[in-house]
């Protein structure tokens, strides 16, 4: 990379244009991973952070089950069939409901979580809810005020908190976690969502699914089943994939205009004998350096970015995979833009260095 | 002129043909050209334009292949290799002197020479030493070394390309055009330049000029015309 990181340094404006550009697009892909990741978190997290493996959802006989918690129901005859199936201790029945919790600090947004203990996040404090009681996300008790052994109303129904558990969320509401006959009181719902397991879909659940009407997915599958969790991220994942595809294209562009100006120097090393294959490497190399440089800034201004973002109660995820991802996708997507436009460097014909007209 | 040392160590070119595609017929560039340039001998050739000199140094230098005829660099038969190994012939055994000084604007004097030796895998910072000294011998010193093309005159220009092509030890030198940027003083210093350097590093040395004045420093003095070389009877 001789003459590379000597043009870079001769042409600094030009690079340092082209690296800010590349800055600008990682800090806005750092910015929107963090922020896709974060709402994933935000809306899915009590589903997502469950100690099972997967979910049952199920339909009247007759409808046809969907992988939704809204719409699924699951009957006591689907219930007692499973359980009998799979034993008590491996199918547990999951209630989910949105609902409005009023304590003396203030009033919030919930999703109301019926479930039994096992399926509760960690306890900060307390103990697991029983009939009459609630369990409440970390976050939410302290905006609001609430401690153990107080009371909060959920819906209609006025529940003493048992429990201060580590922050869930589900809908981009923080959970509180109650008992499957509370969830009733409160959802007004006659039988639970779902069922959680803690076997694999497979082809064992695959013949209840027949028999009862339900539908069994893993966990990671269940996330569809949130209201417009798969379009909320579907739509986020689809600007990230334009701000990868805009990079390879910028990048593309500036190596395509770089190249066509270096023909004439390209032209003299080949006639000193450069081979075709030193200034493809030389070129890409200096692709590299500017791509290192520009994702590896953009990356900190984005990390720094999130950080006073996710410090101000915005949804961020800031983690080695939000930095590392973006980053490595737009340094190989950037090389492969600079590598098509750097092929041209093989059509060069030393012969124009000697005046010829080709 | 000495045959068999030209084989061995300078340049050959023998019964070479080269045509271009014309419309419906071929225009012959070289008709049966033949050539022997031997170590330490400077050839010059001269002729007008469109006469094929270009071209007679395109194929010395392995950039064209002609259509029939053998051409020895170095006592390489340079028909017989492939590009790969035709590009590495240039990188060792060829110099050329450019009719522009074509040097890379992005590098100093010294970096010039540098870059070909990284080209044939050497170390830059282990051939500095060396560079330095060479472009002192063409007469570039100093502080010039360290400057970049644009802040060079033409004739210094002319010197640093001189040295880059001197720089890989070639057995070769192509020199296409030295003066055509020049003034007639440059221009003559740097043609005794070239035939002191033909001398010192016994290179067989090809240069095409179309400036008569300038050519009693050559051993020799062809004519092209027409695709044709012969004796120049004018010298």
């Amino acid at each position: 990379m001789y003459v590379a990181l000597r043009d870079i340094r001769f042409a600094r404006g030009r690079f340092a244009l082209m690296g800010a550009v590349v800055t600008l697009i990682t800090t806005l892909v750092v910015f929107l991973y963090g922020l896709t990741g974060g709402l994933a978190s935000d809306a899915s997290s009590a589903v997502a952070d469950l100690p099972v493996q997967s979910i049952v959802f199920g339909a009247p006989h007759g409808a046809t089950p969907e992988v939704s918690f809204s719409d699924s129901g699951i009957d006591a005859a689907q219930q007692a069939a499973w359980q009998s199936a799979l034993g008590a201790e491996a199918v547990q029945p999951l209630g989910i409901a949105m609902s409005r919790m009023t304590a003396t600090g203030g009033a919030t947004a919930v999703s109301v979580i019926g479930a039994s203990a096992p399926l509760l996040p960690p306890l900060l404090s307390g103990s697991a809810p029983a009939d009459g009681q609630v369990a409440v996300s970390r976050t939410t008790a302290s905006d609001d005020g609430v401690t153990v052994g107080g009371t909060v109303t959920v819906g209609s129904q006025r529940l003493t908190v048992s429990a201060i558990t580590a922050d869930r969320s589900y809908g981009h509401a923080p959970s509180v976690w109650t008992t499957e006959s509370t969830w009733q009181q409160v959802s007004g719902a006659q039988q639970p969502s779902a069922l959680a397991l803690t076997t694999a879909a497979g082809s064992g659940t695959a013949a209840l699914d027949r028999a009862q009407n339900t539908d069994t997915v893993s966990r990671g599958a269940a996330l569809a089943g949130i209201d417009g969790y798969s379009a909320e991220q579907g739509s986020l994942q689809l600007i990230q994939g334009f701000l990868f595809a805009v990079s390879a294209l910028v990048i593309g562009a500036f190596f395509t205009v770089w190249t066509v100006q270096r023909r004439p120097d390209i032209a003299v090393l080949k006639a000193v004998g450069a081979s075709s294959g030193y200034l493809v490497r030389d070129a890409l190399g200096q692709a590299l350096i500017l791509l290192l440089l520009g994702t590896f800034t953009g990356a900190a201004i984005g990390l720094l970015g999130g950080a006073l973002l996710s410090g101000g109660g915005m949804p961020f995820t800031l983690g080695a995979a939000t930095v590392a991802v973006p980053v490595l996708a737009m340094v190989l997507l950037g090389l492969l833009g600079a590598a098509l436009a750097v092929r041209r460097i093989t059509s060069v014909d030393p012969l124009t260095a000697l005046g010829a007209n080709r | 002129m000495t045959t068999a040392t030209a084989l061995s160590t300078g340049l050959a070119l023998r019964d070479v043909v080269l045509t271009f595609p014309d419309g419906d017929r071929r225009l012959t560039a070289l008709d049966s050209v033949s050539l022997e340039v031997a170590p330490g001998e400077l050839t010059a050739i001269v002729g007008p334009s469109g006469s094929g000199k270009s071209s007679l140094l395109a194929v010395a230098a392995t950039l064209l292949r002609p259509d029939s005829g053998q051409v020895v660099v170095g006592g390489l038969d340079a028909g017989s290799l492939s590009a790969r190994q035709a590009t590495a012939l240039r990188r060792t055994r060829i110099g050329i002197v450019f009719q522009q000084s074509n040097l890379l604007a992005s590098l100093t004097a010294v970096e010039q020479l540098l870059a070909v030796a990284h080209l044939s895998g050497g170390s830059p910072r282990g051939s500095r030493g060396r560079a330095e000294a060479l472009l002192d011998s063409v007469g570039l010193s100093g502080a010039r070394q360290g400057r970049r093309p644009h802040q060079l005159s033409g004739g210094e220009r002319q010197r640093v390309n001189i040295a880059r092509a001197l720089f890989a030890e070639p057995s070769v030198l192509l020199v296409d055009e030295p003066t055509s940027a020049l003034d007639h003083e440059r221009g003559a210093q740097i043609v005794d330049l070239l035939a002191d350097v033909t001398r010192e590093h016994a290179t067989a040395t090809v240069m095409v000029t179309h400036d008569r004045e300038l050519l009693d420093r050559a051993d020799r003095v062809l004519r092209m015309e027409d695709g044709r070389l012969s004796l120049d009877c004018r010298v």
